[in-house]
């Protein structure tokens, strides 16, 4: 576990390359360390990698661990009785979900750093919030997912919250209206997944010929784009179309995964997604995990130095991106910014486990002549 | 359902063609045409797996396999088999053809659903040396179909009509079929998911003078087909003392690195796979080593000791646990009947032998050099297929 009053002290984006560099490098080997002493199964990954923690010179050096691996092991360095919540998602459906188990240190810093990634974006006040979702998501415990987690921790920056939606998935037009008249005048926070607000909001203002007034809004909505990129949705026209019909005119794509929950990825109004001071972004070449160059596609590893409860602070996650820069995006935050470009594809294996019968011609030489 | 092969056939006369004898005549005359009809296509020069089909049921190489049995002149084939071929790999379906025509049978073989153009090009090859006047007697004991995987109706009208069905796994696929009842005379054989693996004699190893050649064997039993095929060896065990061993390793998987690394595409999601696996047992397993390559296209993993159920954690696309032994018969214990094939390189083939009966394994079918794992033979999975699928006389 790791104090991070030094952190909680610092504006979310104020830290240049090398100011960063040394205090994420050095909050990542303590929790390397405390992760060790604590998590055995933890240990015994680090063992097998003869890792050395005073060999760390950057960031980069920390050992990383596969975000599948939460699925498969129960990863926590705490004790038992110390755990207050424990986290799950499934990506898809009949998946095994992700097991994080926080304890209450690591449960109030995920709060704190996320409340100061948003306001960062938002202003300081809690605002009257709409979420593009069906309450039915968050009452339904069988249904509660990344989703209802979602909804639960933005919640905090809400003053008053209604649904978008009706049990049925149905956009409820008429609570929407009465909802945006009553909060007329000040900013509302618009919240949802991704291909919900497209799904469920915009089009389904396009097909009844409804439009809702939401230029008061600030939209922040995440999830991935996997459904929009099917239909050829780009992230250009998901914020012409939705400034087009209701006025929203800023938007907010996230980054997060429940792995790493607090410390998230937030866009700016460039249209970056940006690593706070709480978290970093390296992106790794797939045929040997070296770090890739500043415009070099590769995959994703997150770090966050909230994870203290569980040795989930350095992930390789199964996304492609790519890091655009650093300290000089033109939104003025310091830090790394970078794209998601969307999850990896399954590898299409031969074999398939039942096989024979196959090409080794190159062991018969004279095979090879009489056929030749 | 798609008749792929002969043209103009139905299902329905192939339940009233009667059995050959194993080995008969007109199908050895049949496979050999199709032997040089396929080595000669000049399409095949790019498709080595179709190649080598050609290449194992030449004429020589079917009078070869005959020479192993003695009791051929009291046995038919059983009737109809229905062959179920394995989805990705397309070649298999023609080796289980043939098997079953050098049985004796008539053969009903769903296809692989996808296209392959290997499927393809001995579809083709078939259907013209079928054409041929000399082979008419044969039209009645081939059916290629295809259909789709999900159509039960088909399933189950092939499985009740058939002698014997041969399925190809993974045992998903095994449990899917045999859902639909076969009559009561009929049987299954079925090649389910197994689990291989490779011992070396390291001081043998680091004398041989054709590293590359060994390196190339051990390429074609594991990358080939992305350490997926059921042959492909998952684990190495180094006999030797420790010293020669990691002498006898870090020579064994550099050479095997060069010869990898100008052939094999590793896909991304196969190295974070890979990177997953080494972790997640490392984590369960004390004393675990990952072994830092110069990249990610061999993944290795040293453990201390072998453990029985190490077959439940096999990873692909180059992914080796590796354990150092003094004495072969440290191996018995971790035999479970998930084993296949055990390759080997340095030992003596009857020492080996002499291991798995005398020392009376629960697995282990098939012991075989290294590079030459994917070998088809008559004596598969454990099976003499040609026993199988033909029935015996006895007269007293």
């Amino acid at each position: 576990m790791i104090d991070l009053t030094a952190w909680h002290a610092l504006p979310p984006y104020s830290l240049d390359h090398k100011a960063k560099e040394a205090m994420l490098t050095q909050g990542l080997i303590e929790l390397t360390v405390s992760h060790t002493a604590r998590c055995l199964p933890y240990r015994q990954m680090i063992d097998a990698l003869g890792f050395n923690p005073r060999a760390v010179k950057t960031a980069k050096d920390i050992p990383f661990l596969p975000v599948q691996l939460f699925k498969e092991l129960d990863l926590f360095s705490v004790p038992q009785e110390e755990i207050v919540k424990t986290m799950t998602s499934s990506g898809t459906s009949g998946q095994v979900p992700s097991r994080i188990y926080l304890d209450r240190v690591t449960s109030a810093n995920q709060i704190k750093a996320m409340t100061r990634i948003v306001h960062a974006v938002t202003g300081a006040q809690r605002m009257p919030m709409i979420v593009v979702d069906s309450p039915a998501v968050i009452k339904d415990r069988v249904l509660f997912s990344a989703r209802g987690a979602g909804i639960l921790g933005f919640s905090i920056f809400a003053r008053e919250r209604i649904f978008a939606l009706r049990e049925d998935m149905q956009l409820d037009i008429e609570g929407l209206s009465s909802f945006i008249d009553k909060h007329s005048g000040s900013p509302v926070l618009l919240f949802g997944f991704t291909f919900m607000v497209w799904q469920n909001l915009y089009k389904e203002m396009v097909s009844r010929g409804v439009r809702l007034n939401l230029t008061n809004a600030i939209l922040i909505h995440g999830g991935g784009w996997k459904t929009l990129v099917r239909e050829a949705v780009s992230s250009r026209m998901f914020r012409e179309c939705l400034r087009e019909t209701c006025g929203i005119t800023r938007i907010h794509d996230y980054y997060g995964m429940v792995e790493q929950t607090g410390s998230i990825f937030i866009e700016c109004e460039k249209g970056h997604l940006h690593a706070s001071i709480y978290s970093d972004v390296i992106v790794r070449r797939p045929h040997d995990f070296s770090p890739a160059d500043v415009g070099e596609v590769g995959l994703i590893e997150v770090m966050s130095v909230l994870p203290g409860s569980y040795p989930g602070h350095a992930l390789l996650t199964e996304d492609e991106g790519v890091i655009l820069g650093e300290d000089d995006c033109l939104c003025g935050r310091l830090g790394k910014y970078f794209r998601v470009n969307g999850r990896l594809k399954d590898a299409e294996l031969r074999g398939c486990s039942d096989i024979y019968g196959v090409a080794k011609v190159l062991n018969h030489p004279e095979g090879l002549t009489h056929g030749g | 359902m798609q008749l792929m092969s002969p043209s103009k056939a139905d299902l329905v006369t192939i339940r009233l063609t009667r059995p050959l004898r194993p080995f008969a005549k007109e199908v050895v005359a049949f496979l050999g045409d199709l032997s040089e009809a396929l080595v000669s296509d000049y399409r095949v020069r790019t498709m080595p797996d179709v190649y080598s089909f050609g290449f194992w049921c030449r004429r020589a190489a079917l009078s070869a396999m005959q020479r192993d049995y003695c009791d051929l002149d009291s046995r038919l084939g059983r009737g109809v088999v229905f062959h179920v071929a394995p989805g990705n790999v397309p070649v298999n379906f023609a080796y289980s053809l043939a098997t079953g025509l050098l049985a004796g049978n008539s053969n009903i073989v769903r296809l692989p659903s996808k296209d392959f153009e290997q499927v393809r090009v001995i579809t083709e090859s078939i259907n013209a040396v079928m054409s041929l006047l000399v082979h008419q007697g044969l039209r009645d004991h081939i059916r290629l179909i295809r259909y789709d995987r999900d159509d039960h109706e088909i399933s189950s009208e092939l499985s009740a009509i058939c002698d014997v069905r041969v399925i190809w796994g993974g045992d998903k696929t095994i449990n899917n079929i045999r859902r639909h009842q076969i009559s009561s005379r009929s049987f299954d054989v079925t090649f389910a998911d197994r689990y291989s693996a490779c011992v070396i004699d390291a001081c043998v190893y680091l004398n041989a003078p054709d590293r590359s050649v060994i390196a190339r064997g051990f390429y074609n039993d594991t990358y080939l087909f992305d350490q997926n095929a059921c042959t492909a060896p998952h684990l190495v065990m180094w006999l030797g003392s420790k010293e020669v061993v990691d002498h006898a390793r870090d020579a064994f998987w550099s050479e095997l690195h060069a010869y990898t690394k100008e052939r094999y595409r590793l896909e991304p999601k196969s190295a974070v796979d890979k990177w997953a696996n080494a972790l997640r047992y490392a984590a369960l397993h004390a004393e675990s080593q990952i072994i830092k390559g110069e990249d990610n296209l061999i993944s290795r993993l040293l453990i201390s000791r072998l453990e029985p159920g190490i077959e439940d954690s096999r990873g692909n696309c180059g992914f080796f646990f590796e354990s150092q032994i003094d004495k072969l018969d440290q191996l018995l214990p971790i035999v479970s009947r998930r084993f296949q094939t055990l390759s080997y390189l340095g030992l003596d083939k009857a020492v080996l032998q002499d291991l798995v009966i005398k020392g009376r394994a629960l697995g282990i079918d098939r012991i075989v050099p290294i590079g030459r794992t994917l070998d088809f033979s008559l004596k598969w999975d454990g099976y003499d297929l040609i026993n199988t699928l033909s029935r015996l006389l006895t007269v007293a």
